[in-house]
């Protein structure tokens, strides 16, 4: 089946953060399920498709990382204790981390594609992605690309004003 | 085989620009053939359109930041509000997040409709000088998503600049989404057929904000936008009880100031965390009417002071250069 030589075969849940308004701490809560899911014993990826405002790397510290591919693809980064977190962010593609992406939909959409097949994601027990605040071309784009694959469900994030 | 990735990351040049699917950024686009064979340059018969619409704006301000959630929304309302407490000048407020559009809540203006007359849209009017534009007054109800790739909200921009009658405007504040995208580009785009007196930046203190913010302002290097200054929110809070000052968002990497110091960007100001602005918010009121004694409304005025007074000298020279 298409599901057994995808790279996202040996994925067993994916999990969407998703909010609408920015800045109510999405990446910050991807971030904090990633690493207590992994100090549960469980094998967990992240996927950063905020291609703008990519705010994981420095999350776990590894913003000056770089990605490298393999015969199945990307590479992920590791991080987190044993680094066991395997991450992917376009943080890791930039030449200077104050590079602007400046992107239109068409071109986010390609790479958020990428990630989301070329990305050698080996087993895991969840992938989190993190997304960015909107309900546009990166959402849309997410969505399509992952409905093929165990998309467990959304986490709405939000703060009470 | 290991080789490292990189990105060449040049932006795209804009799909009506006459360097449209022949950029170096253009390989890989999946648009790159429908660009390539589209016609070079803008519509001139469009961009005439959007000048004789914006003839009679004076001044304009983009308030951007890049990360989401760090005041540009109440900021913008704030600033408007401030600018049209002199009666005898318009104020325009254009809300350009077509995904989030907070604005007209933030002016009491929920529920509220555009209205069509025979030379274009009708504002909303808050107050006799102070008229709005946003996504949300087109909704039918508060809740519905707005789920739109970039194309369609860039057409829907360019109709709120088009086709809304504006009249005579001494300024127009465009509030717009977090990030460095379609919105971006359009509204910078659709705008030179007038011209823009520069950005406000807003900003957090704190280093995951910050590093967004730089790419901000690389945004408006690269597009050549004048940055106007960088406004630092949620800056410290003090306890109304017991006086004691705490910084709820550490500036770790020495926050605004440090990173306009490093920029050559002035800053324009910081504000301090006052619950009281999420709870005008939520009302619809003018933070700075309902809370004058606040040292929140204290910085917002000083910095909507500076604003005025770069707008102003930046007409001067203008005027002196023409």
């Amino acid at each position: 089946t298409l599901a057994e030589r995808t790279n996202l075969a040996g994925v067993r849940h994916i999990l969407l953060v998703l909010s609408g308004k920015g800045g109510v701490g999405k990446s910050t809560l991807s971030t904090e399920l990633a690493l207590a899911l992994q100090n549960a014993g469980k094998r967990v990826g992240i996927l950063d498709v905020d291609l703008c405002g990519p705010s994981i790397p420095r999350m776990l510290r590894v913003q000056d990382s770089a990605v490298h591919q393999c015969d199945s693809g990307w590479v992920p980064v590791f991080v987190g204790q044993d680094k066991a977190i395997a991450l992917m962010s376009i943080g890791f593609l930039l030449e200077r981390p104050d590079d602007a992406v400046v992107w239109r939909g068409p071109k986010k959409n390609a790479l958020i594609k990428q990630f989301v097949t070329d990305v050698a994601w080996g087993d895991l027990d969840f992938l989190i992605v993190d997304t960015p605040p909107g309900t546009s071309d990166e959402h849309i784009s997410t969505v399509e690309a992952l409905r093929p694959y165990q998309l467990l469900g959304a986490i709405l994030v939000t703060t009470p004003q | 085989l290991a080789a490292q990735l990189s990105l060449s990351l040049a932006e795209c040049p804009g799909t009506s620009s006459a360097q449209a699917g022949r950029a170096a950024a253009c390989q890989g686009c999946p648009n790159q053939g429908l660009c390539a064979a589209g016609a070079a340059g803008p519509d001139p018969a469009e961009a005439a359109e959007l000048r004789a619409r914006l003839r009679a704006v004076r001044h304009t301000v983009l308030v951007l930041s890049g990360k989401g959630g760090v005041g540009k929304s109440t900021f913008s309302a704030l600033l408007a509000h401030g600018l049209a407490a002199d009666e005898t000048k318009q104020v325009a407020l254009l809300d350009i997040d077509i995904c989030g559009p907070s604005i007209p809540k933030m002016m009491g203006l929920e529920g509220e409709q555009v209205h069509q007359s025979g030379s274009g849209w009708s504002p909303v009017y808050v107050e006799e000088n102070l008229g709005v534009m946003s996504v949300g007054f087109l909704l039918s109800s508060p809740d519905d998503a707005v789920i739109w790739r970039g194309p369609k909200k860039n057409g829907l921009i360019k109709q709120f600049l088009r086709d809304v009658d504006w009249g005579e405007v001494d300024y127009l504040i465009v509030d717009t989404p977090p990030g460095t995208s379609d919105e971006h580009l359009s509204i910078v785009q659709y705008l030179s057929a007038t011209h823009i007196d520069g950005a406000v930046i807003v900003t957090t203190p704190q280093e995951v904000s910050l590093q967004d913010v730089r790419k901000e302002i690389n945004f408006c290097r690269k597009v050549k936008l004048p940055i106007i200054g960088v406004v630092e929110n949620m800056s410290g809070f003090v306890c109304p009880k017991c006086k004691n000052e705490s910084q709820i968002f550490p500036p770790t990497t020495g926050g605004a100031e440090k990173m306009c110091q490093n920029l050559n960007v002035p800053l324009l100001g910081k504000v301090p965390l006052d619950p009281q602005i999420g709870k005008s918010c939520d009302r619809g009121q003018s933070f700075l009417a309902e809370t004058p004694e606040s040292p929140a409304t204290l910085s917002y005025r000083n910095i909507i002071q500076r604003i005025q007074e770069y707008c102003e000298q930046h007409h001067l020279q203008e005027e002196k250069i023409m």
